[in-house]
């Protein structure tokens, strides 16, 4: 794939329209909660307020260097997430750098940001960060072995690492979306989105009734802003990846915030119908269904 | 934490190793800190607006006034629709809301809170007992003033006040922030002595830093 300045221009466009939708469906999906919850909820556009407003707080603490690390490698991983794969299939605009990732790379960025905000928070020195730390990084290396599994199975079957290729095979028909021709492999990968959204049962990382809010205890004023941009960029990121490798990707942007919603929505249902799983219990349930369907689409492919 | 947890002393590791621990410079900021101003007009409208239509509140519940917080939160007046929303760390809120009497021994936590706030931080306190000290106003062990010790934007009067009236308050204090006058937090530092001294008034086992944050 050659390589043109204006992809530079057009992959901050994708990302600009993704950090919009994102922030919309957050306030969506907080709304929907709160219906659940018999209040009348948030204001749709309040994720911009908040996010205003924490960039315009006046002063800063700081921790030390890895303090002010943490934030910006969870965001690297957010955006290296979404860079390296196509947003829109087919499209020159929206390809960002599809040609120059794969898979691996991908799997990688995802545990990325985790890694950094660990070390990140580790430095703020609050417990409780520690502990939702300690937590994330358990359940998020349980339930990427769902995750990984999949991948591995689509990689076998498609018998490429680039997105851009499973999605081109997967275009025609809806029944060749790998939905219909691994749905082992799909099912697998859903129930280890789970793990990475943090609702309930899942959790455990935020904790709100024992360690509120986690990692993220100490960080404040922009640090708290940028960790809420990659709020809204990486599950949107991640998402998209999902409609790509399972969905049959999307050739313009409204089939793309269709399936991307609809996929949002799955995490969102299941947390607001479930209480909350122990760590223990979480990284238990990972282990044994989710990862036995995993191990069954590699063997089934 | 006790006085002697402050003191300069040497501890042993797990490891067997021993090291020098000075609890007031390893663990706090020793540095006095100053005024923040605010960006140029526009911009700062237009940061008052968004500061103001996004207040996260620190909930002090130290007495009667934070039962009153439940329903204001719960589905009955729901106040996350008018962009107030709770959060459970100091450095992540905006408003300290204090709820009811304050005994010297929360104060003292209430002013840790306060600090570890970042600016522009608002205070709102709720209840007679926080203007002149309610019916515990010639009590041993309760302040009768909260002004004197933090600088507060707004007080809700009543013994408690209702969700209704914690909501009017709130408006009371967004009017504020949007007309710039939220500025708690300098008017803090700015006369820092003095708020000091008062605080070291009345709470006789002074056992924390001057500075919290």
């Amino acid at each position: 794939m050659t390589f043109h300045w204006m992809q530079i221009v057009y992959a901050l466009v994708s990302l600009f329209i993704v950090l919009n939708v994102g922030l919309v469906i957050q306030g969506i999906v907080r709304k929907i909660g709160a219906r659940l919850g018999r209040r009348y909820g948030i204001r749709w556009y309040q994720p911009y307020l908040d996010l205003f407003k924490n960039y315009a707080m006046r002063s800063t603490v700081s921790h030390g260097i890895m303090f002010y690390l943490g934030p910006v490698f969870r965001l690297s991983g957010g955006i290296g997430l979404f860079l390296f794969m196509p947003v829109i299939y087919g499209s020159a605009w929206f390809q960002n750098f599809s040609g120059s990732g794969d898979l691996i790379l991908l799997a990688y960025f995802i545990f990325f940001g985790t890694l950094g905000m660990a070390l990140g928070a580790g430095e703020g020195g609050h417990p409780y960060s520690a502990i939702g730390i300690t937590r994330g990084l358990s359940q998020m290396t349980a339930a990427e072995v769902p995750l990984i599994l999949a991948i591995i199975a689509i990689a076998v079957q498609y018998q490429t690492l680039s997105v851009t290729d499973i999605v081109a095979a997967q275009q025609g028909s809806i029944l060749n979306w790998t939905l219909f021709t691994n749905p082992l492999a799909t099912v697998a990968a859903m129930l280890g989105f789970l793990g990475s959204m943090m609702r309930s049962p899942f959790d455990v990382v935020l904790a709100p009734q024992e360690i509120p809010i986690g990692p993220p205890t100490e960080f404040h004023s922009n640090f708290l802003a940028v960790l809420q941009t990659n709020r809204a960029i990486f599950p949107m990121a991640k998402t998209i990846l999902y409609v790509n490798l399972f969905f049959g990707g999307a050739t313009n942007w409204p089939v793309l915030i269709v399936k991307v919603f609809l996929l949002y929505m799955w995490p969102v249902f299941i947390g607001v119908a479930f209480p909350r799983f122990r760590v223990d219990q979480s990284i238990r349930w990972f282990l044994r269904i989710p990862a036995l369907i995993g191990i069954l689409a590699i063997l089934f492919i | 934490m006790s006085n002697d947890d402050l003191k300069k002393r040497r501890v042993k590791g797990p490891d067997g190793i021993e090291f020098e621990v000075n609890p007031m410079e390893d663990y706090f900021c020793t540095e006095r800190p100053h005024p923040e101003s605010p960006a140029n007009r526009i911009l700062e409208k237009f940061f008052n607006w968004a500061r103001s239509e996004s207040v996260w509140i620190l909930g002090y519940g130290t007495g009667c006034g934070a039962i009153e917080m439940r329903p204001l939160m719960t589905p009955r007046f729901d106040a996350y629709r008018f962009g107030i929303q709770w959060r459970p760390t100091p450095r992540q809120s905006n408003l300290l809301m204090v709820s009811g009497y304050l005994s010297v021994k929360t104060l003292k936590r209430v002013i840790r809170s306060y600090e570890q706030m970042q600016n522009p931080k608002f205070v709102m306190a709720l209840g007679s007992c926080t203007i002149n000290g309610g019916m515990y106003w010639d009590s041993y062990n309760t302040i009768n003033r909260l002004d004197h010790y933090l600088p507060v934007d707004v007080y809700v009067a009543g013994c408690m006040p209702r969700p209704e009236s914690i909501l009017a308050g709130l408006e009371e204090l967004k009017k504020r922030i949007r007309a710039g006058k939220g500025e708690g937090a300098n008017t803090y530092i700015e006369n820092l002595d003095w708020y000091k001294a008062n605080q070291k008034k009345i709470i006789k086992d002074w056992d924390m830093p001057d500075y919290n944050w």
